[in-house]
């Protein structure tokens, strides 16, 4: 049986913003949450790259300016992830994720007692509430977040 | 400065309950001084699910104090039923009304109305989580019949784990020195895990055990007991097996210490049999009374409303 090639080349960014070191598995999580696909710029999702580090892991590259890109989410979702923007092809500058203070309607509180649950209108707001340990709390039941990417 | 709610009993730090509490006992001792301190105000009592003793005591406090009550007692008596969110009842409620007191199912729903309100609104239970002026109530009572809040050993019993008056309790005593807790429940109703770390956090010495017998109650200022509430299951049968799990009773209340108050927020069901009722060291119909004192010096102090001694 053939043995596939486990490398793929895509072409290189000329200007944009490349997220590195995205969890094996998890660039469409990824993907939906930053809401790239409102984007009419080209995105190119790689998956299973080879990683000195990680073994494995997914890159997304985006030709379109970092200003898009809402550094909160994604230091919300993963703060491991690298930001390097590109300019002419070149890595300009790389942007550092941290754990946002408090991230609104990003996610919905699980809650079933939870207010969020029946009141109109009401933003899904949820505040950093234990740094170390990564735990955010609804801001109104105070009902804790398990994080968006299961091990 | 801005309007000040109360939602959760660390909203106000150790002085500012002491100050609270101070008033409070200063109210009992001269109930005459305070009884038109609030003439002409009105609180609105926002009651989306039934609860008598909470709201009669938001009532008689603000009738206490010279003030007027109006509000609702259940969701079918609200324009909740015609689909009016809470943001909106309060911004009416305002137009109406000096302060708020809101209970509500759903956990959170109190904060919402605050962050919509032009008066001060209190938390008076939002589902499992929050209830502050239980909290208040039960410091008062035991400040004002223990003389400390500090320096007491005191014992949980029940529901510790649905029940939020347990852990409001503990978050606010452990702000005190010398307070060590042992925590009687089944292993099923054991306190959740963060109010377990925060104790573990802050120092404070806990023991949990299952039985409530001699040994347990040994060395103890405080009993507190809980109802096993039925409206925080979702599985009926799990409540009918844990309802009855511990019932104190005379003969229980002979092998406890000779100073050691009992308290409850009430209602109780079976877990206080009536026997003890007549026990000197059953305080918890004086507690309820202390309660009417925590909210008139709790509605004085979110109106800013000071009396001249």
């Amino acid at each position: 049986m053939k043995e596939y090639q486990n490398t793929l080349s895509i072409g290189a960014l000329e200007e944009g913003f490349v997220l590195d070191h995205i969890e094996a598995g998890h660039a469409m999580t990824i993907y939906r949450y930053l809401k790239l696909g409102k984007l009419d710029c080209t995105v190119a999702i790689i998956k299973n790259a080879v990683s000195s580090k990680m073994g494995r892991k997914d890159i997304i590259k985006v030709a379109c300016p970092v200003d898009y890109l809402d550094l909160d989410v994604l230091g919300f979702i993963d703060h491991n992830i690298t930001v390097d923007v590109i300019k002419d092809g070149k890595i300009i500058d790389k942007k550092h994720l941290t754990l946002p203070k408090q991230v609104t309607n990003v996610i919905s509180c699980k809650n079933p007692r939870c207010i969020t649950s029946i009141e109109q209108g009401l933003d899904q707001i949820f505040v950093l509430a234990d740094p170390e340990n990564r735990l955010y709390r609804c801001r109104y039941c105070e009902e804790k977040w398990d994080g968006i990417l299961k091990k | 400065m801005g309007i000040r709610h109360l939602m959760s009993p660390l909203d106000f730090s150790v002085e500012e309950t002491e100050k609270l509490l101070d008033l409070a006992q200063d109210i009992e001792q001269h109930r005459d001084r305070y009884s038109h301190i609030c003439d002409g105000k009105r609180i609105a009592t926002l009651f989306y699910e039934p609860s008598t003793r909470t709201r009669l005591s938001f009532e008689a406090a603000m009738m206490n104090l010279g003030g007027k009550v109006l509000g609702f007692h259940s969701e079918s008596s609200s324009s909740a039923t015609k689909g009016e969110s809470v943001a909106d009842t309060i911004r009416i409620v305002s137009c109406y009304a000096d302060i708020a007191a809101m209970r509500h199912p759903k956990e959170g729903a109190p904060l919402v109305a605050s962050l919509k309100s032009g008066i001060p609104v209190i938390n008076a239970g939002d589902g499992g989580h929050q209830h502050p002026t239980q909290t208040l109530t039960d410091m008062l009572t035991i400040r004002s019949l223990k003389g400390r809040l500090g320096n007491l050993r005191i014992g949980l019993c029940g529901d510790l784990k649905f029940g939020r008056t347990v852990h409001s309790l503990i978050e606010s005593l452990s702000r005190y020195e010398g307070i060590s807790f042992v925590l009687i429940s089944p292993e099923e109703l054991r306190v959740p895990s963060y109010v377990r770390n925060g104790m573990r956090a802050k120092g404070i010495p806990f023991e949990e055990v299952v039985r409530l017998d001699k040994d347990t109650m040994s060395g103890l200022d405080v009993l507190y007991m809980t109802r096993v509430q039925k409206e925080r299951f979702f599985n009926e049968a799990d409540y009918v097996r844990m309802k009855d799990f511990y019932i104190l009773d005379r003969e229980k209340m002979l092998v406890a210490p000779e100073d050691m108050i009992v308290l409850h927020p009430l209602p109780r069901v079976n877990e206080i049999a009536v026997d003890v009722d007549d026990d000197p060291r059953a305080c918890y119909f004086r507690q309820a009374q202390y309660g009417v004192y925590a909210r008139m010096a709790l509605i004085l102090t979110l109106l800013g409303i000071e009396v001249k001694k």
